[in-house]
């Protein structure tokens, strides 16, 4: 066999790989709009949903007498917005957006460590009767 | 680190967020609660710390950023007494409310950076979510800021009204609509920033006419709306802690809302519209009233009286709060305890301007939280009672509420202190409470006046029962 035949062969092959990758690629896009038939949107809503309804039980099972330190404590935990401002911080190339995740970042913060620290001294009053 | 992996530790934060609201069903296990927040939270931000592509100067930016929030907050939390609660809560709802706002607006900028589009062109669902994440945003802003003035005294507490309120309200939350149509229409950095204007106009106009007494509320409905304003930036940026999250603070709120709706007999709508406290009703009964014959007493009588009893229930209301009593009043227990009398705390759930304020004031005065009572679990105590001692609260223990169908405040539930042997009302003044209504309780045979600061009127029994 000489070098020619083997270049053709190996074009020929190469050509044929290209035709099989392009049939592949054919299917999966053909199969992708049936996989991602559902909005990723649609699963977000579910958690949400599902979320709500836990809120709502564990809630209502609060003491009435600590509902001064739910107040704080939520204030601390929906701060985990500075997830949010973070990845803008950290990931933007727009100064604005940087700018912005700055402030974001700085004001999510004063919550996080005011709202659990608060709660912290908080519940460390309530105690018990000595007996 | 894998997407799928961030997304996991993102899931395992809420589980603990969950865990940590799960704590506070008993003092007992409310601080390893804490404790789990805490944990999640750093969770959370060690998973976007090591998130792939973070240049450095946005590393320094975060590091910054989190020094700086990190020692205000941790400095303010050390600092704050513990009377100036509702407004501290109140401002962190304000930065929560802020924070989303500044999100919207990085993510508007730098879509790439969470996938939801290119600059200009973002994803339609995603524009309606930013808008809307937004708006709730920005309202919670500005109507915390109005809440933290009226609770710090900067502004006065009284309800402000102007002709035509609700129809600009109408008007205004109708134009923040159309503007939230043409921001997902178009994507336009200046709709966006004009809708936040819009949304903070709104929050001031929103919160004004609501006087200082129905704070627990309004406080309670902000917590409410920062939590969903934290759900719908998740939305936007598709993160899983933070609508969970958001899910859970927003439920919080609402249900608090609702138990100080109920705690009122008043309909969340009432409440918004505001004005409440305002009626002229009040100075005409006052005005009809007069005459009739007032009991007072001084420091002396009542701690006779209180030495003789064997059962005394404490009412605590703001006045307590505002005249830093609880000192004084747990000392005057600890008396009592000494000489064989029972002593008992019954807190209505509307006390105080936020909830579960008077559990807190009395917490941090070393009362024990089991000798602390809900109204449903005291009322029917109050028969057995020698002596109520009612000190700052008002409205609230008005017979009014079963009796008068024409009254204001009829319908609320009222801790029935009118049932014991004997009451013992400190009061600075003859003054009706906040509902502007006549306390019937006052000219009760069996009821003593005790004029005077609740603090200093408190330490003189003390002084005397020590004789």
């Amino acid at each position: 066999m000489n070098p020619n035949q083997l270049a053709d062969q190996a074009h020929a092959l190469a050509t044929q790989a290209d035709a099989l990758a392009a049939k592949l690629h054919a299917l999966g896009t053909a199969a992708a709009p049936a996989a991602a038939a559902v909005n990723p949107f649609v699963f977000l809503l579910a958690i949400f949903l599902m979320a709500c309804f836990v809120g709502y039980y564990v809630v209502w099972n609060v003491t009435p007498a600590l509902h001064s330190p739910l107040m704080a404590v939520t204030n601390g935990i929906s701060s985990v917005i500075i997830v949010g401002a973070m990845l803008a911080t950290g990931l933007a190339t727009s100064h604005w957006a940087m700018a912005f995740g700055f402030i974001a970042v700085t004001l999510a913060s004063v919550n996080i460590f005011g709202g659990f620290l608060v709660t912290q001294r908080m519940l460390a009053m309530f105690k018990k009767k000595e007996k | 680190m894998s997407a799928s992996l961030t997304s996991l530790l993102y899931l395992i934060a809420a589980v603990l967020f969950i865990l940590a609201l799960r704590g506070l069903s008993h003092p007992e296990t409310s601080r390893r609660g804490n404790l789990m927040g805490m944990s999640g939270m750093a969770v959370a931000v060690l998973a976007t710390l090591v998130h792939a592509g973070m240049h450095a100067s946005g590393y320094l930016l975060i590091v910054l950023g989190i020094a700086i929030g990190g020692s205000v907050g941790a400095v303010v939390a050390r600092r704050i007494a513990m009377t100036a609660l509702p407004q501290l809560v109140a401002a962190f709802h304000s930065l929560v409310g802020l924070a989303a706002v500044f999100v919207a607006a990085a993510a508007l900028n730098a879509p790439q950076a969470f996938g939801i589009g290119t600059p200009g062109h973002l994803y339609v669902e995603s524009l309606i979510e930013m808008s809307i994440g937004l708006a709730i945003g920005a309202i919670t802003f500005s109507g915390s800021i109005i809440a933290f003035a009226k609770l710090q005294g900067i502004m006065k507490g009284n309800p402000i009204t102007f002709m035509g309120q609700h129809k600009l309200n109408a008007t205004l939350g109708a134009a923040l609509a159309v503007l939230v149509i043409l921001f997902v229409a178009t994507g336009a950095q200046a709709i966006f920033w004009i809708i936040a204007l819009l949304a903070i106009a709104l929050g001031f106009l929103l919160i004004i006419p609501i006087g200082g007494a129905d704070m627990p509320v309004v406080v309670s409905m902000l917590n409410s709306y920062s939590g969903w304003a934290a759900c719908g930036i998740g939305f936007t940026i598709q993160n899983l802690a933070l609508i969970i999250t958001g899910a859970l603070v927003g439920a919080s709120g609402a249900i608090l809302s609702y138990v100080m709706c109920k705690g009122m007999n008043r309909s969340i709508i009432n409440v918004l519209l505001g004005g409440f406290g305002t009626d002229s009703g009040g100075a005409a009964a006052a005005a009809a009233t007069g005459d009739r014959h007032v009991k007072h007493g001084n420091a002396e009588d009542a701690g006779f009286i209180m030495k003789n009893a064997s059962k005394v229930i404490v009412v605590p209301g703001y006045g307590m709060a505002v005249a830093q009593a609880q000192h004084a009043l747990r000392e005057m227990a600890d008396t009592l305890k000494q000489d064989g009398v029972e002593v008992k705390y019954a807190i209505h759930p509307v006390a105080g301007r936020m909830p579960g304020h008077m559990n807190v004031l009395l917490a941090e005065a070393n009362v024990p939280y089991d000798e602390v009572f809900e109204l449903e679990e005291i009322n029917n105590e109050f028969s057995t009672a020698d002596v109520v001692y009612v000190i700052g609260a008002n409205d609230v223990t008005n017979p009014a509420a079963k009796t008068d169908p024409k009254s204001p405040i009829y319908g609320m539930p009222i801790l029935e202190v009118d049932k014991a042997k004997t009451v013992l009302f400190v009061k600075r003044s003859m003054a009706s409470g906040y509902a502007g209504v006549e306390n019937e309780l006052f000219f009760r045979p069996n009821t003593m006046m005790l004029f005077g600061d609740a603090k200093k009127m408190t330490e003189e029994i003390v002084q005397s029962l020590d004789h």
